[in-house]
């Protein structure tokens, strides 16, 4: 590939990044007219992946990238095939809208630039992610597309349950993460591949491997949180707390399809196994059936879009998990379409709820005079939601039904789960689409009437693109379902299907479904009383359990860091003396290190009067019963150690240890008699034995450190070079001296400083006082 | 006498132990004045001990005469006193200074920045 075209690919992944800094002052200058000029960087990209089609469609697949960390060979890579590409296109066409979108939307909100900077930087995650080929860059984007969608969940953060939604959505989808890393960290050991390209020409290698459940669990963890299959699923209409662009971006079309991207693109590396057959389709399924029946529980537009989100995405899995040929068609066909028409209800539900100020389904009707463009937008979008012709929706559903049929007992347990969570996914598209529009005109909070063209822009382009590409299909097909269906199935696939119906099972099947729908749409208000009741009855559902785990964590962590933290200072300090008691006795004893025992060292009687005297200091210092023996005490112990230095042959120690412990005494002395203080302190007997032992641990475990260290063999190099050189270089007598200010001096100038800090904050503390609290608790000035 | 100085310095360390195991500040003061002198003569000590002879050079020679007090700990150690020194004059004010604003020197009752029977922290979000 050429390198012009490889930079170009490689600004197209930077430029959202650089939008999104650029966002906060074009905004500042633009207000909300600056979407017009941010639209630019995704349109760009979208042209830029647009071109590659033609290329992608002839079965080719366009890499590149460049050294990252090459001592770990790791590299910054990218690696497009019909999946990547699709999921490129579909990230930055519907990115181009919804920035449109954001700018009507969000009109006049005040922190409209940085609420375009968040969606900027997601898009360049996101499209990171689907482009990723090296495991390393997948992850950072991967991650980064959970930090992004915390920002974005969490934009309004001045309400709590926008905080609760975003703590939610970044704990879930960053513990996946955490598992995918895990995952891909296997997958790496398992068959020593770094890049995707490398896993997928690798062949049979994980699947025979003896890592390959390990792996499987790990990975499927990373993508089941992220695409909110069941159990994880709460997060998501959680989620919905964001404002609407948000959800119809991240919620419904790109961010919560990571997961089913990373399935699809691992299909044939993983693909084929009883493993991968069972759990897929297991939980997708239920995760459609529960997703579905949630959905009709809600009378928020918001939500309900949501839980159908949630079934969608189930199918996704579920199709990718069967594995046939015909499932992974369905499946790709599905994955565009639903990307088309919930893009476009998410952001026909924000319109509505922008103009009349009111989600809740109940309290809309007739808004169809009021807003015709909208009405349009979401009456495509709701067909093509419903399966029926001639929408894309249909040529998908066609395809599911043709790949499940009743084949035999399992295909035909999942043909049944298809038929419900199809025919319910249609009640909610029409609940959606058509009762805020048709019957009689419902008084609503705002006056309600067309919103801007940025409003109704997006919802416009792709519900009539949702329309276009199955009239179109075999276009659409050559471009973009059959190089996306081959590379998730790992070999040449061909789509056929179009709008034309043909008497079939499968055409039997849809019509089943729509029947079943239009029944269940007519007794709506039943089904969702039903399901309320029902759900009622359980009462504890995984939301709930998020909470009590962040409660119980909470108290935990109080529990622990009231015991590790009491406050309580005297523990802190027996903790640090008993470590430092340990760390003195563990290594000498356990390997075997003590000192030989010494002889009675033989001393003339003056040394022995001074280390007496010494030791009676010491022993004074703690009985002492009142201030000034007590400082006295510490006086003579000085004058001790002084005397010592003075017989050992350091006059110069001697004469500052004399002076500074004549300081030191007086100092105390004055401090002293200034305050009202005990000198000695009573402890209890208990306490007074534990410290009695702790300190004698310490002690003997210090004295024996230094009987041992004199024990050994004495290295005197640096003592003999100050000897040798201290009249010869430095031409000074007295050779310690000529170390402190010559040899070290430096380290002499550092111990000035040290003086010189501790005068300043002596000063300080007695100069600088702070006014008392007043009386009533409020800080004084 | 390494022996007898390794077991003084022992006691030095355990009497600066127990008392900095005090509540009271000033008896912790106390402690690290103590310390302070049982860290120096560790450092002394573990240069061995050669006695009486000063390490200086006597006029008309070069080098000092062999077998003289090792230098360098005596160097390390002049600075530690004078820093260690600085250290409890600090400390002192201090604990003086703690004592004016909150007419205790027992460091149970200090709990400005740790109050006593602190609630969990809030449940919500």
């Amino acid at each position: 590939m050429a390198s012009g075209s490889q930079s170009l690919t490689f600004f197209a992944l930077v430029l959202p990044f650089l939008a999104a800094l650029a966002a906060p002052f074009l905004t500042r200058v633009l207000k909300h007219n600056a979407a017009w000029v941010l639209a630019i960087a995704p349109a760009f990209i979208f042209l830029h992946f647009a071109g590659l089609l033609d290329t992608i469609a002839g079965g080719a697949t366009v890499s590149g990238g460049y050294s990252w960390i090459p001592s770990l060979d790791i590299r910054f890579s990218w690696f497009l095939d019909g999946l990547s590409l699709t999921f490129a296109l579909l990230i930055s066409g519907i990115g181009t809208l919804i920035v449109l979108y954001s700018g009507g939307y969000l009109k006049g909100h005040p922190q409209l630039g940085r609420f375009f900077s968040f969606i900027l930087l997601f898009m360049g995650a996101m499209q990171g992610l689907v482009v990723s080929d090296s495991f390393l860059t997948l992850f950072v984007f991967w991650e980064l597309t959970s930090i992004t969608s915390f920002l974005l969940i969490g934009f309004d953060h001045k309400r709590e349950a926008s905080r609760r939604a975003a703590i939610q959505a970044l704990v879930v989808t960053g513990l996946g993460g955490l598992s995918l890393l895990a995952g891909l960290l296997v997958i790496w050991i398992a068959t020593g591949e770094t890049e995707l390209s490398g896993l997928l020409a690798a062949g049979d290698t994980m699947r025979h491997s003896a890592l390959y459940l390990v792996a499987l669990v790990l990975v499927l963890g990373g993508a089941f949180t992220k695409s909110a299959q069941f159990p994880f699923h709460f997060w998501l209409p959680n989620a919905m707390e964001a404002p609407t662009p948000v959800s119809a971006y991240l919620h419904s079309a790109t961010m919560v399809k990571a997961g089913v991207y990373l399935v699809m693109r691992l299909n044939p590396a993983f693909g084929g196994t009883d493993a991968w057959e069972t759990v897929l389709p297991v939980f997708g399924g239920t995760t459609l059936i529960v997703g579905t029946l949630l959905a009709i529980r809600q009378t928020d537009l918001k939500l309900m879009l949501a839980y159908t989100t949630v079934a969608s995405l189930g199918i996704l899995v579920m199709l990718t998990g069967l594995g046939s040929d015909k499932a992974v068609e369905g499946a790709v066909l599905y994955l565009v379409a639903h990307s088309l028409f919930k893009g476009t209800l998410f952001m026909v539900a924000g319109v509505i709820d922008h103009e009349s100020g009111t989600r809740d389904v109940t309290k809309l009707g007739g808004l169809r005079r009021a807003m015709p463009v909208t009405f349009a937008a979401a009456l495509l979008a709701a067909l093509s939601m419903g399966g029926l012709p001639p929408f894309f929706g249909f040529l998908a559903k066609e395809e599911i039904y043709a790949a499940l049929q009743f084949q035999d007992g399992w295909h035909g347990l999942f043909t049944l789960v298809a038929i419900l969570g199809n025919a319910l996914m249609l009640v909610i598209g029409f609940a959606v689409a058509l009762k805020p529009f048709l019957g009689p005109r419902v008084a609503t909070p705002k006056d309600a009437h067309e919103g801007s063209v940025l409003l109704w822009l997006g919802p416009l382009a792709l519900a009539t693109l949702g329309l276009v590409s199955a009239l179109l299909s075999g276009t659409a097909h050559h471009f973009v379902s059959s190089p996306m269906a081959s590379a998730v199935a790992g070999s040449d696939i061909a789509v056929h299907i179009s709008v034309v119906p043909h008497v079939s099972l499968p055409l039997v099947l849809s019509v089943l479904t729509v029947v079943l729908g239009i029944v269940v749409y007519w007794r709506l208000d039943q089904a969702r009383a039903a399901i309320a009741g029902l759900l009622a009855a359980i009462g504890w559902g995984p939301d709930r359990g998020f909470d009590q785990t962040i409660r119980g964590l909470l108290r935990v962590s109080f529990g622990v860091t009231r015991i590790i933290q009491s406050g309580r200072m005297e523990v802190y300090m027996t903790v640090t003396f008993i470590a430092i008691a340990l760390a003195l006795w563990a290594p000498m004893t356990v390997f075997g290190e003590l000192p030989d025992l010494p002889d009675m060292p033989n001393l003339p009687f003056y040394e022995w009067t001074v280390l007496a005297i010494a030791a009676i200091g010491l022993g004074a210092v703690v009985y002492a019963q009142d201030r000034l023996t007590a400082i006295v005490s510490l006086g003579i112990q000085g004058f001790a150690v002084a005397l010592l230095f003075m017989l050992l042959g350091a006059p110069d120690l001697s004469f500052t240890q004399f002076m500074v412990e004549t300081l030191s005494v007086v100092i105390l002395a004055l401090a002293m008699t200034r305050l009202r203080l005990h000198p000695s302190d009573h402890r209890p007997t208990n306490e007074k034995l534990l410290d009695i032992a702790v300190a004698a641990a310490c002690g003997a475990g210090f004295g024996l450190l230094i009987l041992k260290v004199t024990q050994m063999p004495f290295d005197d190099s640096l003592s003999e070079f100050f000897k040798t050189y201290s009249y010869v270089i430095a031409h000074g007598r007295n050779v310690v001296n000529v170390i402190l200010v010559d040899f070290r001096g430096l380290d002499t100038l550092g111990e000035i400083a040290v003086v010189m800090i501790a005068g300043l904050a002596i000063l300080a503390l007695i100069r600088v006082r702070v006014p008392k609290p007043a009386a009533d608790g409020k800080e004084g000035g | 006498m390494e022996t007898a100085l390794s077991g003084l310095v022992g006691l030095f360390y355990a009497v600066a132990v127990y008392l900095m195991l005090s509540k009271h500040t000033i008896r912790m003061i106390l402690g690290i004045v103590i310390l302070g002198n049982a860290v120096n003569m560790t450092i002394f000590a573990a240069g061995r001990v050669l006695r009486e002879v000063p390490p200086i050079i006597p006029a008309g020679f070069d080098t000092p005469p062999e077998s003289v007090a090792n230098p360098l700990p005596q160097a390390l150690v002049l600075t530690a006193i004078v820093i260690s020194f600085s250290f409890f004059a600090f400390l002192l004010v201090l604990a003086y200074r703690a004592y004016q604003e909150l007419g205790t020197d027992d460091t149970d009752e200090m709990r400005v920045a740790e109050p006593d029977g602190e609630g969990p922290p809030p449940m919500g979000y």
